[in-house]
């Protein structure tokens, strides 16, 4: 086989694993955008996602559209709950306290799970098949393209929502300056309860809809939680295009490394890249530079 | 002042209170570390309830010559840190008169100074053959060397006249081990390695290894790691169109990879214990009637399938009995009566060990089975 | 406010305490604990000097704690060279690296700094496991040798627990001290605010990576005693759970407080123990433990647990009153 061809496959690869970190990556964008908060659980909310469509799938023996709908019902629930009790009563938010204490709720999320869903992985039937779909030399299944699909749904409603709704507009402006946006009669706790609903259930989505390829366990939710912040960082933290383009290039760029210089080494190139733009351009790749941020 | 001393008060109430414990002196101790929860636990979980299912069972039956036995758990967490604090409460505190576990080759290597040291035998159920080889007065095995899971793959492939394969594995403690084996014992058997590549236990994606072994000139594919990496490596296969046959090592050998891996999994082949195959034995096999008395217990216990993993423990605990049954009390005469033990039909093989083997198994303890129809089928 | 004589009074009952602890503890098993509560302190104190006083966070403590571990666990297996002498080189070449990486990851703040301190530690992790020929991949090094002066080795637990907490001691006098100066008063300075700190004329950008350095360096002695006391080490104790676990630490102990980090690692370190009993579950008390630390009280342990009793005894003395 060519070389071209193999590094065909690679790229193939490198995109659809990307378009997961990059779904993954906006949920952590928009709770960032609207309360400059990194919210650590995150990929929790990831593994939430796909161990209720199981918990419903396999105990409730639900039709599948059906405990997807269900399980991205309950993980929002479950981010919402996250907030009320632990974020939102906080005396003083410090970035310090709001990182241990998303660590702290990572943990307990991850913990609950183990303790009621028990350790072991489970797989989720594909939505269409596993017969390999052919592009030029290279293969890609049918789940690839409903992760490509949602991701592009997800920006364009994004898009929409923070573009052309009141309630996007005001949840910009609560990033911009809180104070402000409380002065001029916005309702900042409504704001953020807002933005983790939509971060909890985009998380849920990603993580329902990931599952058949990856499998899903109580503890999935680390790596691919920190694959989706590295992606929203190269994407200068935008909920938008930037990130889904930091996804991609981090997927790619895993992928050739894994292929082309050496697979034990492939999540350290990720990191690599992580400290790398954070040194350089911590404004991510795609944006211009703001001076606020570092 | 004050701020220190009720400090220092809270942290003592602490420390007494964890050194609480309860003791009684008609039974027999025995400890136990095994990884329940941290990355390990899909070893640590079956081996804890099978060691407990069969002490319960012995104990139903009236104990070892009338004494009762006393299993004291401890959950390491795959933490080598945590496994040597525990195995030192087990000897100092709780007063055990042997030990059974780790779950991991890497806790093992770290308990077995602790042991060597305090002079407590020590029974791992990891499967690294460092563990046994050079013997240490104190330490045995119960899980077969990775080494007869190599061997039992390299045979079938020199049957098939295959000669240049690719391997793919993790980069854990299973996997660094089976690597290591794959590579020391492929000249031997004329085997070439043309590519050698690993991936990381949490991966979610291998189709550039893949894609990598795809263009190369190996004719097989061995993959040596645990669930969920090898089922995702399956699919991958199956999704790159890759025709070569695959082989797995028997960290897959338990329904839940014909689960995860669904329809990719057919065809594979797995060196594995014999307990997955054991309504399908001949009536002749020594280990039958055992292997088939475990799962159902196993089953009735734990609503789940008994796996080799359990059987680990299983083959450990009754080791000691039979130790303890020939008499010996003492961890020193435990030590020598385990060493004298010959032809015990456990889960994971035939036990003999020596003075120069303290692991005890032969290469018939693994059987080659294929996936065919969603379930196991033995290769003749 | 600080008063020097109640301070070495202070202290100095902590070594008396220390000392005379061994010949109070006859479980063996209990002395191999308060070994491990001697690491743990050298440890979450080097983070609290970072994280409680300069106000710097650092998800990748167990990295520089991991590379100290193996740069004296590989010197000393395969190129057989002096446990001392390793332990030094272990010093030196991580505060060193941690010198030449903090200038850019120090530039970084609150979020940012977290995730690249994060990322670093997991790049630490990943080459720990992947660099096979060197530090014996996942499955670990063993063999490592015991430390000894002139003949006298530290082989029981006996030996070792006086060994590191002579080490303890001397890294929370040393951390007194510091806390205590120029440097202490500069760095709580860019702790409440760095523009005014540096307004105030200190080298907050100097300051900063020294202390990060100095942080790093701590936790590579630990290591090296890790390393030289369990004679075996393997990457999954340097991971980033542990990093996590750390923090925890200096959270429950108290920020910016040295007896506060020795509280923590105390509590952390016997806690897991006494978890035993809940064995599967004590992943759930931890992550309680960290949001109801953060949400009730901040100041952790240390100015926790006064501020709890002064608040009983006053309402007691309103219910006295009442009564009256």
């Amino acid at each position: 086989m060519e070389l071209s061809d193999q590094i065909a496959q690679y790229l193939v690869s490198g995109l659809s694993t990307g378009a997961i970190y990059a779904l993954i990556g906006i949920g952590f964008a928009i709770i960032y955008n609207s309360t400059e908060i990194i919210n650590f659980a995150q990929g929790e909310l990831v593994m939430l996602g796909g161990m209720f469509t199981i918990f419903y799938l396999n105990t409730l023996h639900l039709p599948l559209p059906l405990a997807i709908l269900l399980a991205v019902a309950s993980t929002t629930a479950a981010g919402l709950i996250f907030e009320r009790l632990t974020i939102r009563p906080l005396k003083s938010p410090t970035p310090l306290a709001l990182i241990i204490i998303t660590i702290g709720g990572s943990i307990l999320i991850r913990g609950i799970t183990m303790m009621i869903g028990g350790k072991d992985t489970h797989a989720l039937p594909a939505f269409s098949g596993s017969e390999p779909i052919l592009i030029g030399s290279a293969t890609i299944l049918p789940q690839h393209l409903w992760i490509f699909a949602l991701t592009a749904v997800a920006i364009t409603l994004n898009k929409l929502f923070f573009q052309y709704t009141i309630t996007g507009k005001a949840m910009r402006a609560c990033a911009v300056n809180r104070r402000a946006a409380g002065l001029v009669g916005i309702d900042v706790k409504k704001m953020v309860f807002f933005s983790f609903a939509i971060s909890s259930s985009l998380g849920a989505l990603a993580g329902i809809i990931v599952a058949p390829l990856t499998m899903t366990s109580y503890d999935v939710g680390i790596m691919l939680g920190l694959k989706g912040f590295c992606a929203a960082i190269i994407g200068g933290l935008s909920g938008g295009v930037g990130t889904v383009l930091g996804g991609l290039l981090l997927g790619v760029l895993e992928s050739l490394g894994a292929g082309l210089i050496s697979s034990g080494y492939k999540d350290a190139i990720a990191f690599i890249i992580l400290l790398l733009i954070l040194f350089l351009r911590p404004q991510g790749l795609f944006t211009k530079a703001q001076t606020e941020r570092v | 002042m004050r701020r220190i001393l009720l400090t220092l008060a809270t942290a003592s109430v602490c420390i007494f209170a964890a050194s609480i414990s309860f003791a009684s002196s008609a039974t027999i101790k025995i400890g136990a570390l095994f990884s329940v929860t941290g990355p390990p636990s899909f070893l640590g979980e079956p081996e804890r309830n099978s060691a407990k299912m069969v002490v319960d069972e012995i104990n139903a039956k009236g104990g070892i010559k009338g004494k009762k036995l006393e299993l004291v758990v401890y959950d390491t967490g795959g933490d080598a840190t945590k496994a040597v604090q525990a195995a030192n409460r087990l000897i100092k505190e709780d007063k055990v008169v042997a030990i059974i576990g780790p779950s991991t080759t890497g806790e093992s290597m770290a308990v077995i100074p602790v042991a060597e040291k305090e002079g407590i035998p020590l029974v791992s159920c990891a499967a690294g053959s460092k563990i046994t080889d050079p013997v240490k007065k104190w330490v045995f095995k119960t899980a077969q060397n990775d080494g007869l899971a190599v061997a039992k793959i390299f045979e079938h492939l020199n049957k098939k006249k295959i000669s240049k394969i690719a391997i793919l594995t993790v980069s854990d403690g299973f996997g660094a081990s089976g690597r290591e084996q794959l590579k020391s014992n492929a000249a031997k058997y004329g085997i070439q390695i043309v590519v050698d590549d690993t991936y990381g236990p949490k991966d979610t994606d291998m189709t550039s290894q893949i894609t990598k072994i795809r263009g190369s000139q190996a004719q097989a594919v061995i993959c040596w790691g645990t669930n969920p990496g090898p089922a995702v490596i399956a699919k991958n296969v199956k999704q790159l169109g890759v025709k070569l046959p695959l082989y797995m090592s028997h960290g897959v050998s338990s329904k839940k990879f014909i689960e995860l891996a669904g329809d990719a999994s057919e065809g594979i082949i797995i060196p594995s214990g014999r307990v997955i195959v054991a309504d399908v034995l001949p009536s002749s096999d020594k280990q039958k009637k055992n292997l088939i008395a475990f799962v159902k217990d196993y089953q009735n216990h734990y609503k789940a399938e008994g796996d080799h993993f359990g059987g680990h423990a299983w083959d450990a605990i009754m080791l000691l009995k039979g130790a303890i049954e020939r008499g010996a009390e003492t961890p020193a005469a435990i030590r020598d009566q385990l060493e004298k033990t010959s032809g015990l039909a456990g889960i994971g093989g035939i036990f003999t060990y020596s003075a120069t083997d303290h692991a005890g198994l032969g290469k018939d303890a693994f059987v080659l089975v294929e996936i065919k129809n969603k379930d196991w089928s033995l290769v003749k | 406010m600080f008063s020097k004589h109640r301070e070495i009074f202070k202290f100095l009952s902590l070594v008396l305490v220390v000392l005379i602890t061994p010949l109070l503890v006859h479980e063996g098993y209990l002395l191999n604990v308060l070994i491990f509560v001697g690491i743990h302190t050298i440890l979450s104190l080097a983070l609290n000097l970072l994280l409680g006083y300069a106000g710097q966070i650092s998800l990748g403590q167990a990295g520089f704690f991991g590379l100290g571990a193996y740069i004296s666990g590989i010197l000393t297996t395969t190129h057989a060279i002096n446990p001392w002498i390793a332990m030094l080189a272990a010093a030196t070449i991580v505060t060193t690296l941690a010198f030449f990486v903090g200038f850019p990851i120090l530039k970084l703040k609150g979020h940012y700094l977290a995730m690249a301190t994060l990322g670093l530690g997991i790049i630490i992790y990943i080459v720990f496991n992947e660099a096979v020929d060197r530090t014996g991949g996942p499955s670990g090094l063993s063999g490592i040798p015991n430390l000894s002066i002139a003949g006298y080795t530290f082989n029981t637990d006996l030996k070792n627990y006086y060994l590191i907490w002579t080490f303890t001691l001397v890294a929370m006098g040393l951390s007194l001290n510091l806390v205590h100066s120029r440097i202490g008063r500069a760095l709580r300075a860019i702790h409440d605010s760095e523009v005014a700190a540096r307004v105030m004329g200190v080298n907050a950008r100097v300051l900063k990576v020294q202390i990060f350095a100095l942080s790093a360096g701590l936790s590579a002695i630990a290591g090296s005693l890790y390393a030289h006391t369990m004679t075996f080490i393997a990457p999954a104790s340097f991971g980033f759970n542990f990093s996590v676990e750390l923090v925890t630490m200096v959270i429950i102990g108290g920020l910016a407080s040295i007896y506060g980090s020795l509280l923590g690692a105390a509590l952390l370190t016997v806690l897991p123990e006494m978890l035993r009993a809940f064995q599967d579950y004590d992943i759930i008390v931890y992550g309680l433990l960290l949001v109801l630390m953060t949400m009730f009280m901040p100041g952790g342990l240390v100015k926790g647990i006064p501020e709890l009793f002064t608040s009983i005894r006053a309402r007691a003395t309103r219910k006295v009153k009442t009564d009256a």
